[in-house]
């Protein structure tokens, strides 16, 4: 490992707090991005309740073990950042062990969030509602609600389809680009636990795993908002 | 007794320039004036594109029914010239060039904080032009670079994923360099540069990096959304599919506004050094000034939907964002009257820089004050969409921001390459560029005023006097682009070599040699207060 | 007054003088502004340019006093521009509840114009001088704007929704009406004339009644004011050289079928084109059924027979195809509006 302190900066002190500013200067561009995204979600959810209700409903109804798919990747991502914070703390102390460790089942939590993700874009695939042409064909449970929704709320049976595609397009782009956050933390986080594995931390050069340790726990929190949004409308 | 070694005056100075000459040293360079040197030659590039299709353009409308282009082709060339002058050219252009290459040199430091990330952001540059250029080169777009829904998302059958791809990715480009700015101001000042003694510069700089993180974003998850929508056939913003295109142009505008701002809070910034400068005197107003500058920043973000006054939002929404507009123009006019104080009983110098300025704060005046003619309800009603807010903007962004851009590449020109650039011939350019432009846009007011739709490539005969004067106009305007491509190259060649502070100005970039070496200084400067004039010895400096 | 550096459109609305009154408020604060600033920057580098290297300017770091007042000035002109601005804007948006509604659809790239007694138009809005008039626009594609420089108004057509627009005009005369938002490739052809007249001559014009020019000329002048050449030669069969030829085309059955083009084709052709589709275009021509009076399709037809060199001083008087168009004050037909169930903006 070179220099443990880049040539621009005047010492590691330096060095660290401008690569925390960083990281949270970045989380402050991902809240806006999100942002947009949970904004035009929000607006659509509020024209078109009925129909996105329904789709909250084909959501939340895919379980494990009777608990819904979405409250177990809530799970899993609420244990790993418990796992990130416990590596943390063990880098600034420098038990590379222990942080190998923790990131160890954090990449495997991750890598099982991302599971249960694949299980259930499977899971809606099969029930037709991955959005697009040709490829949307919601089957006959789900129609049969949608007509039921329909007849209640007074719209036509075509609107109310298209407003339930509607919702099928926000939820496959939000848990998408937010799995896309997954995959890149889950990369950063190999990089560490190479890293860690060589001994490479110390308690005065443990801040990588701290700023990444931001990133993973800004995801876990995007998550919190995104698993009520898309899961939990009533 | 040692004999001391005799050491040729010949002998090269190692500058950033000549420290390695390979191309791959400039390639991968994490030096952030090569950066900015990189980043000077591709915008310059993107501005003759985008000034072609504006040529072709105004060629076009010399008469009204002209058939010089068809009216597909007119509507990809104002598309092109859009997307390539916002979002390739003046978006980056003076944050990507001279801030790239002040920023670390006026608070004295060796680099930005991220120098591999600065590298970075002008390969996604690159290669977000490059899809833009290639979705031209595939056939064009034609949606206007605000791609209004539904047109943009079912309709248009040109390249629009292209050029979506190519914004997009030069989106990102944005966000990490503001990112390393904001963090550069912050974390690595040298030792006595308390906020207060920040130059003005980059005061603007930080307020144009805070929008840079801030609304950038936004775009990105709207585009990718129209995106979206046209390869699944679904709809978002299509009310053919149950979408809502006035969500689009409110997610547009959250951005799209603060953009304007990323694009003249740097050319506000340089004015406050190149005033300064020019007129030996300390910025009348400092204080004010740096504020104004986190005012029109803030204020920025709460004023889109001036776009929409007549788009269907609601007369409640008009009345808010008509009264928040006014507001934000109010620290825009304060920067213009400091400066002007500036010049009382200052020592002032009418060189090629300093004109620049000057012209900047007489052309952004109008720009501004039309700006007022929008944001008044009654009349926007009248003017929306029309030529009047073609000549405000470009008032702002030509006779503004590149007036600025121009005027700071003069000014830094020695400090960046080592060469003075001709006096004469920037002063002449200068003039030239300032004629040619009032001639080109000025008429546009009245057109707009009398009705002129935007985007049209064919008009009301009745329009056509005002039309040949602005084309006539544009070819002088032009002459003042090309001729400082050609003596600032030339200079490179010809130029006689700069001092240090070859125009005897405060400053800590001017504190070191012209180039400056690699790692800017030679030994971490203390910072006092800025502006020293009045300790300056000009006859020794 | 023709001067080619006109200033201002016709002040031909009432709202159009108090737009022009507060432009003028604001033009003379900007100027009033520049001229300060200009004259300041002009004084202070003349006299205070440069004289010697070794001036020692007074380094004046600035005011309070000043910077107050050149925020609070500014700001309390402001204010008025708003307020002034806003009232001028609320009045254009609250039409008077006797204001008479016209139904206007924007489509690419022309302005289908329907009014209540059932007279139609396109590209052209016939409005009667000193009544307030209430536009009610709507898309079937695209967003488009229905602008009149005149009149000082615009508004956004969308898709899917109401919008409205509202004047009254105050001047006799033909004026301009632009599509002020970009909607594709005809965008700048999407323009029409708004024909104000005496309310006598409103009356008279809803009821079909047209001056007498020779049929051709008419016709022409109908062409190209319904909009006839803004598809025709481009995206539409040509027309030049029709009149006469074998035409190939799909009939109603889906049957090919090869038919000369004479008048009863021609006549069939613009009140139904949809029974019979040139082969290799699309059906896409709209019905001029109850646009086009019968004088006004006879002139027409012969404008298309004299693109062939065939058009005679008699107009043709054959039998028609299916039921005659009557003249529109047989009965008041009040269509209704389409998309009923779409919200509007206010």
């Amino acid at each position: 490992m070179s220099d443990l302190v880049a040539h621009q900066f005047d010492d590691l002190d330096q060095q660290t707090e401008a690569g925390t500013l960083g990281m949270w200067t970045f989380l402050a561009t991902e809240v806006l991005f999100f942002g947009g995204m949970i904004c035009g979600y929000c607006v659509y959810r509020h024209l078109y309740f009925p129909a996105w209700h329904q789709g909250s409903l084909v959501v939340d109804n895919f379980t494990f073990l009777g608990i819904s798919s979405g409250a177990w990747n809530t799970a899993v991502l609420l244990t790993s950042s418990l796992t990130v914070a416990l590596g943390v703390r063990a880098a600034k102390l420098g038990q590379n062990r222990f942080l190998s460790q923790m990131l160890v089942i954090t990449l495997l939590l991750g890598i099982a969030f991302l599971g249960i993700k694949a299980a259930e874009y499977t899971h809606e695939y099969h029930e037709g509602v991955m959005p697009g042409p040709n490829v949307f064909h919601p089957d006959m449970d789900i129609s049969a609600d949608l007509s039921r929704a329909a007849a209640s709320s007074g719209k036509s049976n075509i609107d109310l389809r298209r407003e339930f595609q509607l919702f099928w397009v926000f939820y496959f782009f939000m848990t998408g680009v937010h799995a896309l956050h997954m995959f890149i933390g889950i990369g950063l986080f190999t990089y560490l636990l190479i890293e860690a594995r060589r001994g490479c931390f110390t308690p005065k050069k443990h801040a990588p795993v701290e700023i990444m340790g931001l990133y993973w726990h800004f995801v876990d929190l995007v998550w919190i908002f995104l698993f009520p949004l898309l899961y939990l409308v009533r | 007794m040692a004999s001391i070694p005799y050491i040729p005056e010949y002998q090269v100075r190692e500058t950033y320039l000549n420290a390695r000459y390979s191309i791959a040293s400039w390639l991968l360079t994490k030096d952030h004036k090569r950066i900015a040197v990189l980043y000077i030659l591709s915008i310059t590039l993107f501005f003759i594109i985008g000034g072609s299709a504006a040529v072709i353009m105004r060629l076009q409308l010399l008469t009204p029914h002209s058939s010089l282009v068809e009216a597909e082709t007119y509507n990809k060339l104002f598309t092109l010239h859009g997307i390539v002058m916002v979002f390739f050219f003046l978006v980056p252009s003076i944050p990507a060039t001279l801030g790239n290459f002040l920023v670390p040199l006026m608070i004295g430091a060796r680099d930005l904080a991220f120098p591999k990330l600065n590298l970075a952001s002008w390969y996604l540059f690159i290669l977000g032009g490059s899809l833009a250029l290639t979705a031209l080169i595939l056939g064009g777009v034609d949606t206007g670079w605000t791609f209004y829904t539904p047109y943009s998302s079912t309709f248009s059958n040109t390249n629009v994923i292209f050029a979506i791809c190519g914004v997009f990715i030069a989106g990102f480009s944005s966000i990490f360099t503001g990112l390393n700015f904001i963090v550069t101001i912050h974390k690595m000042r040298c030792p006595g540069m308390t906020w207060f003694r920040l130059p003005l510069f980059i005061w603007s700089m930080y307020a144009t990096s805070i929008i840079f993180v801030l609304a950038t974003p936004v775009l990105a998850i709207t585009l990718a959304l129209v995106a979206l929508e046209r390869i699944l056939g679904v709809g978002i913003f299509d009310p053919n599919l149950g979408g809502d295109p006035i969500l689009f142009q409110h997610l547009f505008w959250f951005y799209s506004h603060p953009a304007v701002y990323i694009m003249i809070l740097p050319g506000m910034g340089v004015i406050s050094e190149l005033i300064p400068a020019y007129s030996r005197k300390r910025p009348f107003g400092y204080a004010f000034i740096a504020m104004a500058s986190l005012a029109i920043a803030i204020l920025g973000f709460l004023v889109w939907a001036h776009h929409m006054f007549v788009a269907g939002i609601s007369i409640y929404g008009g009345l808010v964002f008509s009264i928040l507009s006014f507001l934000v123009a109010i620290p825009s006019g304060v920067k213009v009257f400091n400066w002007t104080a500036t010049l009382y009983k200052g020592s002032i110098a009418l060189d090629t820089p300093m004109l620049y300025a000057l012209g900047f704060i007489g052309l952004f005046t109008i720009g501004g004050l039309t700006g007022l003619f929008l944001a008044t309800l009654g009349i926007d009603m009248h003017v929306h969409d029309t030529y009047f807010v073609i000549a405000h903007f470009h008032y702002i962004m030509v006779g503004g921001a590149v007036m600025a851009y121009m005027g700071g590449l003069h000014f830094w020109w020695p400090k960046i390459t080592g060469k003075l650039y001709p006096e004469r011939w920037g002063r002449l350019a200068a003039v030239i560029l300032f004629i040619g432009f009032n001639l080109t846009f000025f008429p546009q007011f009245i057109l707009g005023y009398l009705g002129m739709p935007r985007r049209y490539y064919a008009y009301a005969p009745e329009f056509q006097v005002y039309n040949v004067m602005s084309t006539a106009g544009a070819t002088i305007l032009a002459l003042g682009y090309v001729l400082p491509l050609i003596y600032l190259l030339g200079s490179l060649r010809w130029g006689k070599d700069a001092g240090s502070n070859p125009f005897k100005a405060a400053g800590l970039e001017w504190q070191t040699t012209s180039p400056p070496p690699p790692d800017n200084f030679d030994q971490t400067p203390i910072a006092g207060e800025p502006y020293n004039y009045h300790e300056m010895d000009f006859a020794n400096v | 007054m023709d001067s080619p550096f006109k200033l201002f459109p016709p002040q031909a609305a009432e709202q159009s003088a108090q737009v022009d009154h507060l432009t003028l408020f604001l033009i003379a604060v900007s100027v009033s502004f520049m001229l300060v600033i200009f004259a300041a920057i002009i004084y202070f580098a003349v006299k205070y340019r440069r004289r010697s290297d070794n001036e020692r300017p007074p380094q004046i770091s600035g005011s309070i006093a000043l910077e107050i007042t050149w925020t609070i000035i500014p700001l309390l002109l402001t204010m008025v521009m708003f307020a002034w601005g806003a009232k001028v804007f609320v009045a254009a948006h609250h039409p008077p509840d006797d204001a008479m509604e016209i139904f206007v659809i924007g489509k690419q790239w022309m302005w289908k114009v329907q009014h209540l007694e059932g007279r139609r138009e396109i590209n052209m809005l016939h409005v009667p001088l000193g009544r307030p008039v209430k536009v009610i626009l709507t898309s079937q594609d695209v967003i488009h704007d229905f602008a009149i420089p005149a009149f000082r108004i615009k508004q956004d057509v969308l898709p899917g929704m109401y919008t409205t627009e509202w004047f009254v005009p105050s001047q006799l005369g033909e004026f301009h009406l632009f599509c002020d938002q970009y909607c594709g490739a005809k965008h700048a052809e999407m323009i029409g004339t708004v024909v104000v007249c005496t309310p006598a001559e409103y009356e008279r014009w809803l009821a079909g009644d047209l001056s007498a020019v020779p049929p051709a000329i008419a016709g022409k002048k109908v062409f190209t004011l319904y909009g006839c050449n803004t598809c025709h030669g481009q995206y539409a069969p040509t027309l030049a050289g029709l009149y006469g030829r074998p035409v190939d085309l799909i009939d109603e059955h889906g049957n090919h079928r090869t038919v000369i083009a004479d008048e009863s084709y021609l006549r069939e052709s613009i009140l139904y084109p949809n029974l019979k589709l040139v082969t290799g275009y699309p059906n896409r021509m709209p019905s001029y059924k109850s646009t086009l009076s019968e004088e006004q399709l006879l002139d027409v037809i012969e404008y298309i027979k004299s693109l062939s060199g065939a058009a005679q001083t008699a107009p043709y008087l054959g039998p028609p195809l299916g039921p005659a168009t009557q003249p529109s004050n047989a009965e008041p037909k009040i269509e209704n509006p389409p998309f009923a169930n779409y919200r509007t903006n206010q």
